[in-house]
């Protein structure tokens, strides 16, 4: 941004909104959601339907904030500072979302090069694994010295999640058609191209579900089994749900493509939405070379 | 759309729903100070508790299980719910008026971070009435030992998964505010160095607190889920935990004092009448404490065993902090030099920050040097160390914010004889409190202890005496700032001090509901550089 550019920011003020309820209901549904799951952990089955009300209560808000926010859109209450905001602030949420696959991907990589290695009496350990874990051999995959959750099967890179790999980067090109026609205000694209993404998205899901099943009924690859176990269920799981948050980000801006919103010059929300779907896919890379694959 | 359209100058809305529905920062602001103060009364009385027992040695009051409660509620809602939320509420009140901006960018979510955190605290404080009590493994919630906490443990995490929400919302609401609302000639070398901090502690925040999500996050699937992320039986490792935890906590403590740094880098020009010496340096020196700050988790676990490589990188990276750390202590005592220095309120806390922070810098690098470190470890020393930093540094540095900026917010300045008053009592028993640890930590006495055996007495017995009386000295503090927002003394002029530098000091005493909302212009007159 050019320093002439900031200055012309400033031909119409920044819109500030007024009083907004939608902040409270939403702290309010954290805390039934989060009071709900915590006793529900604790052994009361109660307790989930606080969860759910609590969930609901959020589902209520984003609805809401978000009519609020598309309205003051469409009103033309927005400069180029306030979109400016909303794009720095997707931004570093997207960043800390990094963050946080960063963990699991971290408790991956030392698990699987220091933890279990030492365990098998890698680099001073002889001593950990004669008195501990004495025979346990390191190799990867594992469930551990105390074979959590029996023997099991290595999830194969070069069945279903390759289709998936392949599924996910082709949703990559047809968001991107999909966004130069929007471009080019070529509408009927746009509709066919977005309607395949968030498809292709819900069938990325899908596969994921088969398979989970197959690990759980054929293989006896469970969250259990030990830590490869929990680092492929653990990373993949919330890998699944990101790809899910995403495909109804992308349904709920087809819509709003449907209802004739957004404009060649303007649409945030679809390039957000963009920008969060191929945050999914750069993720899903990374868990196809170091989980599946190497 | 003409622009008064939504341009219009309303004032607060009435009754509780202006704080309810809050998306002005200076009321967000406010929420944040006032709720801070709660905590850090709360957190307080925690300590007090605590510093009873260890009045003298053998078990008199609580029974070790509270004890263990206690400390680890005492530091989760002090480092969570009194440190952090102060300086948001800070950043709230003073960066849009610092750097000429509206407001924050993004009001509404603003006033989410905030409400998210009274949710976390009721969630948090409900467990003392648990079965099985509060949390009791220390706020660094290790396993195996949190995994043994009762029905508190699922309250434990979601709370702060909830924390975790409000920083990152906070924090991306500060850099935006930072990059994207300044005023036009407001370039970011001519920022103010409090501007600088946050900036530089909201990338700190948006990094970490994703991590210690993910880390408590293991700790749920581990407890309740069957995963093996921290058991050794299945391939996972108890010593996994500390590391994510201190790629989390390392970087916290910066985000814990790069604010006060901040602060004191407002006030020590003031009231010396000199600009800030260095400024340009005291960024970089920022930065790189920031930066550095990923990369010396591991002196937290010298102990606990770890390749003489790992332990040799850990301790040389974080010896390097003493590097920026003393650019910014030489800068601050260069200001001062020949310097026309009054030692107001403000200027008393930064200064016994100044002195007492470096006490606080110098025993950390003693600890990082391992073969010390290994018999440091979990004593005392360690607990007078953090607390150092922690008390004279973030807590001196906060409140020497309030007194600084107090008179811009109430519009009236407060008692400065019973503020010279709270600082010597506090400063004094700040001392009596956290000096004799030194000696009780290198005379082996272990932290997170209960009771203790009887030649560690006296030091305990003075300890003890300095805590109750540095918590009585905070209720002064709440009595000025009470005095002065019931307007209990003398109008404050915009500029409150002496020909002060920097945006704020150009709107009036109290500061109106709405400022700037035209960019003013900047001249290098008001800027620092």
């Amino acid at each position: 941004m050019s320093y002439a550019d900031s200055r012309s920011y400033r031909e119409r003020p920044y819109y500030v909104p007024h009083e907004s309820h939608w902040p409270i209901v939403g702290a309010v549904g954290l805390l039934f959601t989060m009071l709900g799951v915590s006793t529900w952990l604790n052994g009361s089955d109660a307790a989930f339907w606080i969860f759910m009300a609590g969930i609901l209560v959020i589902i209520y808000m984003l609805a809401g904030w978000f009519n609020d926010v598309i309205a003051e859109s469409t009103g033309d209450m927005y400069n180029k500072q306030v979109d400016m905001s909303f794009r720095m602030g997707m931004f570093w949420f997207i960043f800390s979302e990094v963050m946080f696959f960063s963990a699991f991907f971290g408790a991956l990589f030392y698990s699987r090069s220091m933890v279990v290695p030492w365990l098998g009496g890698g680099s001073n350990n002889f001593f950990t694994n004669l008195l501990l874990w004495d025979g346990f051999e390191a190799t990867w995959p594992t469930n551990g010295p105390g074979n959590m959750g029996g023997e099991f099967i290595a999830m194969e890179p070069f069945g279903l999640p390759l289709i998936n790999t392949a599924i996910l980067l082709t949703s990559s090109v047809t968001i991107t058609i999909a966004h130069h026609a929007l471009i080019a205000n070529h509408r009927k694209v746009l509709k066919a191209f977005l309607g395949l993404t968030f498809l292709l998205g819900f069938i990325f899901v899908g596969l994921q579900a088969e398979e989970y099943i197959v690990a759980y009924q054929d293989m006896n690859l469970k969250l259990t089994s030990g830590i490869y176990g929990s680092t492929f269920f653990m990373l993949t799981g919330f890998h699944g749900m990101h790809v899910s948050i995403g495909a109804i980000m992308l349904f709920v801006v087809w819509l709003r493509v449907l209802k004739g919103h957004f404009s060649p010059t303007s649409h945030f929300a679809f390039e957000a939405t963009a920008w969060y779907w191929h945050f999914v896919d750069v993720v899903w890379l990374g868990l196809y070379v170091f989980v599946y694959w190497i | 759309m003409s622009e008064h359209d939504h341009h219009d100058d309303h004032g607060p809305a009435k009754g509780i729903k202006r704080w309810l529905y809050a998306t002005n920062h200076k009321d967000i602001g406010t929420m944040y100070l006032v709720f801070s103060l709660a905590m850090f009364m709360i957190g307080g009385f925690m300590a007090l508790i605590i510093r009873t027992e260890l009045f003298s040695p053998g078990l008199q009051f609580i029974n070790p299980a509270f004890f263990n409660q206690m400390t680890t509620m005492h530091a989760l809602i002090m480092v969570f719910g009194a440190v952090m939320p102060a300086f948001v509420g800070l950043a709230n009140w003073m960066i849009p008026l610092m750097i000429g901006a509206p407001d924050m960018a993004l009001p509404r979510m603003n006033n989410w971070s905030f409400w998210i955190l009274p949710v976390a605290f009721s969630l948090l404080l409900s467990t003392l009435f648990m079965p099985g009590g509060a949390p009791a493994s220390g706020w660094t919630m290790y396993p195996p030992l949190v995994l043994q906490t009762g029905d508190a443990f699922p309250f434990l995490i979601f709370s702060v998964h909830l924390m975790g929400l409000s920083s990152i919302m906070g924090a991306i609401n500060v850099i935006v505010t930072i990059i994207n609302m300044r005023a036009p000639d407001m370039l970011l070398l001519r920022m103010p160095m409090f501007v600088w901090t946050w900036l530089i502690t909201a990338y700190l925040l948006i990094a970490v607190m994703p991590v210690l999500a993910g880390a408590v996050t293991m700790l749920l699937t581990d407890q309740f889920f069957g995963t093996s992320f921290f058991l050794a039986a299945g391939g996972g490792d108890p010593v996994m935990f500390q590391h994510i935890f201190w790629f989390f906590g390392h970087p916290e403590v910066y985000i814990m004092i790069l604010p006060a740094f901040g602060v004191v880098s407002e006030i020590i020009p003031t009231f010396s009448r000199k600009p800030l010496f260095g400024h340009d340096s005291m960024v970089y020196a920022a930065s790189s404490i920031a930066f550095l700050s990923f990369i010396v988790w591991a002196h937290h676990m010298f102990t606990v065993g770890m390749p003489l490589s790992g332990q040799l990188f850990f301790m040389f990276a974080t010896m390097l902090i003493a590097v920026p750390t003393g650019v910014k202590v030489f800068n601050w005592t260069a200001t001062m030099w020949r310097g026309a220095m009054t030692f107001e309120t403000p200027m008393l806390f930064s200064l016994a920050f100044l002195f007492l922070f470096t006490i606080g810098g110098l025993s950390g690098l003693m600890l990082a040097i391992v073969p010390s470190d290994i018999q440091y470890h979990d004593s005392y020393f360690v607990v007078a160390h953090f607390h150092y930093v922690l008390v004279p540094g973030a807590i001196f540095g906060i409140q020497a914010a309030v007194y600084y900026w107090l008179p811009k917010w109430s519009g009236h300045m407060y008692n400065e004889k019973l503020g010279k008053l709270h600082f010597w009592l506090s400063a004094v028993f700040v001392n009596v409190t956290f000096f004799p640890m030194h000696f009780l930590g290198l005379a082996g006495m272990p932290r997170r202890i209960p009771d203790y055996s009887t030649q560690f007495a006296n030091f305990n017995s003075v300890a003890s005496i300095g805590a109750i009386g540095f918590g009585l000295s905070q209720l002064l503090f709440i009595y000025i700032i009470w005095l002065s927002v019931r307007k209990q003394g003398a109008q404050a002029t915009s500029e409150v001090w002496d020909n002060p530098k920097g945006l704020e000091w150009t709107v009036p005493s109290p500061a109106p509901y709405h400022t700037f909302e035209r960019p003013p212009e900047v001249t290098t007159d008001k800027a620092f550089t």
